[in-house]
């Protein structure tokens, strides 16, 4: 098993006939992802690389039975992007545009819950169930299946951690971005939550930064209801205040946010907190 | 972004929030003529700067006639607040006030919405007031799709104010400020201190707004108030080139695709001795020109004394992100050692490419790093 994804995950590539849309379409069907279709309005009846294009949602859903999507338009479509979605029955959303604005998102993510939907991103990497199924732009050949689940605000942070954990041996159940903006989808702890209750999940990495009280607030869901074991990095520990770190979200402010208090938070909790990415399998060896 | 609160104060006019009577001045003969102007007889002189802590750092003064307004002008004019030089005041009708509110929306991380945060301790630093006292907050949660019907605006006026007569005034003023964030993308509208002057009129004495960058692409007018500080004017260059840059002082320049990665370096540079100059993230490919755009921002910083490249090669192999490396090396000379870490997909080709070049090949970050922090 795995969250949210695994083999029989039908994929649907929002702006497929864009640049990064169409590139990582064709990276994701290469690596086994059963990605059945996509959309761009007024290119419907076409292929990319073999996948049927249509003109919207609606009928791509109703063409080929699709529960997930991935959205690669521009920053200011994501907004109706999602929405078209949710309406269209789809029940995953992976956002992985960069630079939506926030009430855009704000109001988009209100309208997917009330059409029961979940969203991942955006600003994400997106997410992979190593060997099922792989719904994003990461690097798929650096991840193994395994039974340790990674959780993360970052990108190329996540692939330093996970390829250290391959080439330490330690697989992964699925590995989740996140993403870096202020307001995002799914967060820790809807995924705690959920590898806390994957049976196929044995330990879980959560890879965390500075900027809001996420990390905190996870801690306070592990110390209750997580009992397998969490290992933790926070990047950013010589951020300065008030600058924002890349993400969006990565920022110190109003005295909140720094990675000094998440640290702390974590460390009461039971969680293991390392000072090196690459000491992570280390410690899971010894733990788990 | 960040603007002034004359700025600010422009906007809630537009909109119908009322304000205080009040003009910006670059001078202290434009302070005196406005205060003529403005029929003003006490008044305040309030420093324009973007940071906070104005009234601690003396930029704001009360003058009751002519010639303590010019004093005050004298004085807060040209004075340092936090390192900036204020070049504009405002002078403004000083309201009689008889109780002082807090009101602001803001995007909440956790409630994924925009929040209406109001209480009745208004004047002084909110987070001093969530600390120490939580219970005198309310948050209200907007729902994006409604907005602020008149029974949640008359609510929430009524969680201020015990008089029915003010919950009229500011349940308006309430739906204004709504609009105004909505309007221009706001992420931060506030009001501290909201105030009931003497003679019963409800006024906005201070107007905080913060904006979303990501929304600036259609938000041109407020685009147009950004007043970048040196330090952000190379952030905004480092930004037309596709990068994430902010200066830190150290002596460890660091070049790094990823927000995140480009974090943890800095951490770890620290973690082995040493201090990062910067961050920088170059964003997902690493082509040549990209290369020789940020080690031309890394040197153009004096004090740096290495640099560090790491690099995840993912969807871009290592192979190829090396021979992007030695061909933009070939168009830069300099004198500083330049450590590179490549790791991901190809990475013993891309290491192998790198042997017989002059940059310090690493394998680990740990490795990269503590090679940079003995090369200082």
């Amino acid at each position: 098993m795995s969250i949210l994804i695994d083999k029989n995950s039908k994929i649907l590539v929002q702006g497929i006939t864009g640049r990064d849309g169409g590139f990582h379409a064709s990276k994701m069907k290469e690596y086994g992802t059963r990605i059945v279709g996509g959309t761009s309005p007024g290119k419907g009846g076409a292929l990319h690389d073999g996948i049927p294009v249509f003109n919207t949602m609606t009928l791509a859903v109703k063409e080929t039975a699709a529960d997930t999507s991935i959205i690669f338009v521009p920053a200011a479509f994501v907004k109706d992007a999602i929405m078209e979605a949710a309406e269209s029955g789809i029940k995953l959303i992976i956002v992985i545009t960069e630079g939506v604005p926030t009430l855009d998102y704000i109001a988009a993510r209100h309208y997917a819950v009330a059409m029961g939907a979940r969203i991942i991103g955006p600003n994400c990497p997106g997410l992979i169930s190593p060997g099922k199924s792989l719904v994003g732009i990461m690097p798929g050949n650096i991840f193994t299946p395994g039974r340790t689940g990674v959780i993360s605000r970052s990108g190329t942070l996540t692939y330093e951690v996970v390829y250290n954990l391959t080439r330490a041996g330690i697989g992964q159940s699925t590995a989740v971005g996140i993403g870096g903006d202020p307001v995002a989808g799914l967060y820790y702890i809807d995924l705690l939550q959920m590898f806390q209750g994957d049976p196929d999940t044995d330990s879980i990495v959560m890879i965390g930064e500075i900027g809001g009280d996420a990390e905190e607030r996870a801690a306070a869901f592990i110390k209750d209801h997580v009992t397998k074991p969490v290992f933790s990095f926070i990047a950013g520990q010589t951020a300065p205040a008030d600058k924002r770190m890349g993400h969006a979200g990565a920022i110190i402010s109003s005295g909140t946010g720094s990675a000094r208090e998440k640290i702390a938070a974590l460390e009461a909790a039971g969680v293991t907190v390392v000072d090196e990415p690459a000491k992570i399998p280390a410690k899971i060896k010894a733990l788990v | 972004m960040k603007i002034h609160e004359y700025q600010g104060k422009e906007l809630f006019d537009r909109m119908g929030i009322p304000t205080a009577k009040g003009k910006v001045c670059r001078s202290v003969s434009e302070v005196l003529s406005a205060y003529e102007e403005l029929g003003l007889e006490r008044a305040v002189v309030k420093a324009q700067v973007l940071t906070g802590g104005r009234g601690k750092a003396g930029g704001i003064k009360i003058g009751n006639n002519r010639a303590e307004i010019e004093a005050a002008a004298k004085a807060i004019l040209g004075m340092e607040i936090k390192g900036l030089i204020v070049d504009r005041v405002m002078v403004a009708e000083a309201v009689e006030i008889a109780a002082e509110f807090y009101f602001s929306f803001a995007v909440d991380r956790n409630a994924k919405s925009v929040v209406m945060i109001l209480s009745r301790e208004g004047g002084v630093e909110i987070e001093e007031v969530a600390a120490k006292t939580p219970e005198k907050i309310h948050k209200i949660p907007i729902f994006p799709f409604v907005g602020i019907p008149d029974f949640l605006a008359k609510k929430a006026a009524a969680m201020l104010f015990d008089e029915w007569s003010l919950v009229n005034q500011g349940y308006k003023m309430i739906q204004n400020l709504y609009k105004l964030m909505v309007a221009t993308d706001a992420s931060l509208v506030e009001v501290n201190p909201l105030v009931v002057t003497k003679d019963g009129r409800l006024i906005a004495l201070d107007a905080k707004l913060n904006f979303d960058d990501n929304a600036l692409f259609r938000q041109p007018e407020i685009e147009s108030l950004y007043e970048p500080d040196e330090e952000e004017k190379r952030e905004l260059e480092a930004k037309s080139n596709g990068f994430s840059f902010v200066h830190l002082g150290g002596e460890i320049g660091c070049m790094v695709n990823g927000a995140g990665l480009a974090m943890a370096t800095m951490d770890l540079i620290k973690l082995y001795g040493g201090k990062p100059a910067n961050f920088l993230d170059i964003g997902g490919s690493s082509n040549p020109r990209k290369v020789i755009e940020a080690m031309k921002l890394l040197l153009s910083d004096k004090e740096v004394k290495v640099v560090l490249i790491n690099i995840f090669g993912g969807i871009t192999r290592c192979d190829d992100v090396a021979r992007g490396l030695i061909s933009a090396f070939n168009e830069i000379k300099t004198e500083i050692p330049i450590v590179i870490r490549l790791t991901g997909t190809n990475e013993k080709e891309g290491r192998e490419m790198l042997k017989g070049t002059p940059f310090h090949s690493a394998e680990t970050m740990g490795e990269a790093i503590k090679r940079a922090v003995e090369l200082v």
